[in-house]
């Protein structure tokens, strides 16, 4: 492992996000809307992985996320681990749950759900079982978690 | 505020549920008041439902209320790009209640977040419609006596028959056997089933339909194939005579059996079956009056003992 956090560089005070697989980095990205942001950050894209493979990892300068914010990262990659970094020092490990509501965030599979006819955000509901499903508050249509589709 | 909308039948406690059926009991009584008087209900029927407005606009008339709205989207501005919260915000300034019936899926759910006044649904595409299924558990209540311990029988297009899926949601609190008849193509969709097995309720599946199947009925809730729900022609012409009920299938079935149909029919029911004793879907619809009367004065904010004491009865 050692080697390979040498292919970045390291980081003095932020977040790192590793554990993302290659084919979710850009809707990883597109969630926590890295686009927009004006401090430092590293990408490394298909990365050795013992565990994985192939791996993506993200160094965010500067940026400390809330709870909110992370587990929203459940919905396209629930197995990414975060680091946050202080001085240097990973102060303190974090992984994504899922949470009970998606508020804007999944787009409704449904063509007729009022959701994709008029601007609103949509809204659902986690049903948690063998395999998480997801229900639209509004039509009720159910998905599961692995054919969403994000706004 | 509190919301008082309704917006699907599955909100509905069972206390809460019997307490409705005793205010549309009050109302079957008296219907003519003018409890409502001073009071303007809304009705937006983006999507033609001639059956459902006529219902509604004929309870609020009967309470003495106002009706104003449209019958036909194409009058009204969402033809030019209006969205459903701007004309629900401008109607909710001049009505104390909306009833709204919409093409798209959650749109009821939609317009009783915005809505500062309470809405009705009246039916939003092939999601909910929870005054018919008020009206078919009143008629299920007025003719067996009690809704609890029932073999129910669903006939017919089971797979988009939105009445029968609210119904069998709504029923969930009163240990119902249900008994699922319908061609392949529109057996009861899985989630249902599913939905069925998490509320612990009986059910049974079969193709056939005889006089000896429906033999241990008490309802007998009949709905109508569509042929164009068929992807293929050829399974239609098939199974669309399998599934209509004739005079001679009712020589085997109970006595307080009584067949429901939420209308409008096409030949799935023998015309000659209308003067038969089990025949009930005509005065089911005339039930309709009566539940949506209480549905409306509930979600105004009347309660039962404002209807029992009502002092406004127009004998």
């Amino acid at each position: 492992m050692k080697r390979q956090e040498l292919l970045v560089a390291a980081l003095e005070n932020g977040t790192v996000i590793d554990h993302i697989p290659s084919n979710k980095l850009f809707e990883v990205v597109n969630l926590l809307h890295l686009e927009e942001m004006k401090t430092s950050i590293t990408v490394g894209y298909n990365l050795r992985s013992k565990k994985m493979g192939h791996k993506s990892i993200i160094k965010i300068a500067g940026k400390f996320f809330s709870d909110d914010e992370i587990n929203q990262l459940a919905v396209v990659s629930p197995n990414v681990t975060l680091s946050v970094i202080r001085d240097y020092e990973v102060v303190e490990k974090k992984e994504v749950v899922l949470p009970d509501e998606l508020r804007g965030i999944v787009k409704c599979a449904n063509p007729k759900c009022i959701t994709n006819n008029e601007p609103m955000k949509t809204l659902f509901h986690v049903i948690s079982g063998e395999k998480a499903m997801l229900r639209c508050h509004y039509c009720n249509k159910e998905i599961s978690l692995e054919h969403v589709k994000l706004i | 505020m509190e919301n008082r909308s309704l917006v699907t039948i599955a909100d509905l406690s069972k206390e809460k549920i019997m307490y409705l059926l005793r205010m549309a009991g009050e109302f079957e009584k008296y219907p003519n008041r003018k409890l409502l008087e001073g009071k303007v209900v809304a009705t937006l029927f983006f999507e033609p439902s001639t059956r459902t407005r006529l219902s509604f606009e004929t309870a609020a008339n009967r309470l003495g209320a106002r009706v104003i709205g449209f019958t036909d989207p194409k009058v009204t501005s969402s033809t030019k790009g209006e969205t459903l919260k701007d004309t629900i915000m401008m109607v909710s300034n001049y009505a104390d209640l909306i009833v709204m019936r919409h093409y798209l899926e959650g749109a009821a759910r939609y317009a009783s977040e915005v809505s500062p006044v309470p809405v009705i649904n009246a039916g939003d595409g092939a999601n909910q419609h929870p005054s018919q299924t008020m009206l078919d558990i009143y008629s299920i209540y007025k003719t067996q006596g009690k809704l609890e311990d029932l073999q129910i029988y669903m006939v017919g297009d089971l797979k988009y028959g939105r009445t029968v899926h609210s119904l069998l949601m709504a029923m969930r609190h009163f240990n119902p056997t249900f008994h699922f008849i319908a061609p392949e193509e529109l057996k009861m969709p899985n989630v249902y089933k599913e939905y069925c097995a998490v509320n612990h309720i009986k059910y049974v599946e079969h193709t056939d339909f005889t006089a000896d199947t429906i033999a241990d009925a008490d309802i007998l809730y009949m709905t109508r194939v569509q042929k164009e729900r068929f992807t293929d022609l050829m399974e239609y012409e098939r199974v669309k005579d399998l599934y209509l009920l004739k005079l001679p299938m009712l020589k085997k079935a109970k006595e307080n059996m009584r067949i429901l149909h939420p209308l409008p029919r096409v030949n799935e029911i023998e015309y000659a079956i209308d003067d038969d004793p089990h025949a009930y879907y005509f005065e089911q619809a005339h039930n309709g009056l009566f539940a949506r009367q209480a549905l409306i004065c509930d979600v105004l904010g009347l309660t039962l003992d404002d209807v029992m004491n009502d002092q406004t009865i127009i004998e």
